[in-house]
């Protein structure tokens, strides 16, 4: 096969799988009670330096509470995927987590303009970039997924996008058409918002799985976070809605409203005010200063972030613009949505 | 609410939902392409289908999403699926129309949504592609909706994520893009633009109402010819105005006050 073009991005891991595989083998497949708190999940599996992954759309079903314990953790040097990646982006660079990204959509938070403090830290040039598109980070999560050293496909071709990006161009062994040749991309570790788990980590996605079933499978860890922990019995009485087996899952943390302030999908709307006073706050370092401390690193938990953007009055809201209702939260049995009236904190 | 009276950003999606045919498939973006979209399926387009990038697939649209991915985007859908589905069906030749924006444009439909200046060191960073890279690939006719003005109508984009016609005529091709997609027509406050045939060079099509050869000139860096069958953009009829202004915007999002 002819390689006939390169671009000049870096490469932030070797696509090879059989390191993957030898990983793999040595992976505890027994259907263990992996739950834990998200700070143990970030302890355990979110080291400095690693290569991270968030599933979800940047402000939709994402995996905040892990976000706020790996700044809360003050973790550094962290290569990040950026899948579309907004909200999510935004608190990694407001934690200065980052050395590395993968980047095929960053800085912005789409229709609500772009993060000053992603700008601030993409424009010091202290962070490497490596560009992408959508499709592309698609493709190399799925050639992961697949056990398979890269991926192809047609986008990216005669741009600059290609040129900054470490994909090469191929010739076609059977009708000889360029392809962008695409390494695969398995992520250290993943973190997944789900709407339900179990507590061997097989999960349930509603609505749209964005590149999360492709992200579960190519990562090495996998964290799942969770609305409501549910009994295995209701994974096999529907079988066909599982998003996540157990055996791909390390971590299994128990995060009602845990996408807060984005948007979970038949659950709770993005809280637009509290996206916006972050861009607010973004604008004056002083002030945001202040505002991350507030609100993250002066809090002990989540759940303490939430009551200090409004607690249930204000998620009650937020379910009741979802459902367009407001009986939501009787509907999953209870405000913080556990059927059992277990409540997932400390 | 006068109906006679109309502002640019009114003008420039009444322009943009003209352009959908009905019985296609569209993908979107937030913002003003949504709005041309969802007043196209209540004009002469209702059997328009939507694509959401992240994997909504012909909702039923509630109100103006804020996200490509929000539940807006799958509400009452035809199918919640990834976005794998949506790129794969684009690279097989399935979707019609891509709207894209940027900070910067050239002649040739060349889009720059990632940096100004230095890629390493850049005195702006934009978001970079997302999948724009990918639809402006792979969809039949790709509708670019932007203010216009001499700071993004440029002789050349200082990076070209996603790509037009590339440096001219057989480029894409020669490249490895699919043939026969690219860029369709770019529809702008003032104007809408499409391409030479031969040269795949930008040109003026259409002028909205009050707007001369000059003015568009005056706010484009590089030359841009008018096509020689020039034409008046109809201004928006008051149907499509009580449309947008009372269906499609009600809360005035994107078309102001």
């Amino acid at each position: 096969m002819n390689v006939i073009g390169a671009g000049v991005g870096p490469l932030f891991q070797s696509p090879d799988p059989d390191g993957n595989r030898a990983l793999f083998a040595s992976k505890n497949r027994a259907l263990a009670d992996k739950r834990m708190m998200a700070f143990e999940a970030v302890a355990n599996f979110v080291p400095d330096g690693c290569f991270l992954a968030a599933g979800g759309f940047g402000t939709n079903r994402i995996p905040t509470e892990i976000l706020h314990e790996i700044l809360r953790a003050r973790r550094r040097n962290l290569t990040f995927l950026g899948h579309t990646s907004t909200h999510d982006f935004e608190i990694l660079c407001a934690g200065d987590c980052l050395s590395r990204v993968d980047a095929a959509y960053i800085v912005g938070l789409e229709a609500r303009g772009l993060s000053p403090v992603a700008r601030r830290v993409m424009q010091s040039g202290k962070v490497e970039v490596c560009e992408w598109s959508n499709h592309a980070l698609s493709v190399r999560l799925r050639a992961a997924a697949d056990g398979l050293p890269f991926g192809l496909a047609r986008s990216m071709l005669g741009t600059d996008t290609f040129h900054r990006s470490a994909a090469k161009v191929i010739e076609c062994p059977f009708s000889g058409q360029k392809l962008a040749a695409l390494p695969a991309c398995s992520p250290d570790v993943a973190a997944i918002h789900v709407h339900e788990a179990d507590a061997f980590g097989n999960a349930r996605i509603r609505g749209i799985t964005t590149a999360d079933i492709e992200l579960a499978r190519a990562a090495k860890r996998v964290i799942v976070t969770a609305e409501r922990i549910i009994e295995t019995d209701r994974f096999r009485d529907r079988p066909e809605a599982t998003s996540i087996p157990f055996y791909l899952v390390d971590a299994v943390v128990h995060s009602p409203c845990g996408s807060y302030p984005g948007n979970m999908p038949y659950e709770y709307s993005s809280d637009e005010d509290h996206l916006a006073a972050w861009l607010k706050a973004e604008r004056d370092p002083e002030v945001f200063e202040a505002f991350l401390e507030r609100h993250i690193y002066g809090v002990s938990s989540f759940r303490e972030y939430l009551e200090l953007c409004g607690g249930e009055a204000r998620l009650r809201e937020l379910r009741a613009e979802e459902s367009l209702s407001d009986t939501g939260a009787e509907r999953h049995g209870g405000f913080w949505g556990d059927p059992e009236g277990r409540r997932g904190w400390t | 609410m006068d109906m006679t009276d109309y502002n640019s950003m009114e003008m420039m999606i009444c322009a943009a939902a003209r352009l959908l045919e009905d019985g296609k498939i569209a993908a979107m973006g937030t913002g003003a392409p949504c709005a041309a979209a969802m007043l196209a399926q209540k004009t002469h387009a209702p059997n328009l289908t939507l694509f959401f990038e992240a994997g909504g697939i012909a909702p039923l649209l509630p109100s103006m999403p804020i996200s490509v991915g929000d539940s807006r985007t799958f509400h009452k859908a035809v199918m919640a699926s990834s976005m794998s589905e949506m790129m794969s069906t684009a690279s097989r030749g399935l979707i019609d129309y891509a709207f894209l924006g940027g900070a910067q444009i050239d002649r040739y439909g060349n889009l720059n949504s990632t940096v100004i200046g230095d890629h390493a060191r850049p005195k702006v960073r934009f978001p970079g592609s997302g999948g724009a890279n990918d639809f402006a690939s792979y969809c039949w006719r790709t509708i670019i909706i932007t203010v216009h003005d001499r700071g993004r109508f440029v002789e050349t984009v200082d990076f070209i994520t996603s790509p037009g016609y590339l440096d001219g005529p057989g480029a894409r091709e020669a490249t490895g893009l699919p043939p026969g997609s690219g860029p369709y027509k770019i529809v702008t406050d003032l104007a809408v633009m499409g391409f030479n045939k031969k040269t795949k060079e930008m040109q003026i099509e259409s002028l909205h109402p009050g707007v001369g050869v000059q003015a568009v000139r005056e706010n484009t860096q590089f030359e841009l010819p008018a096509a020689t069958d020039l034409e008046e953009t109809p201004a928006p009829s008051p149907e499509e105005l009580r449309i947008l202004r009372e269906e499609v915007d009600p809360r005035r999002m994107i078309i102001g006050r």
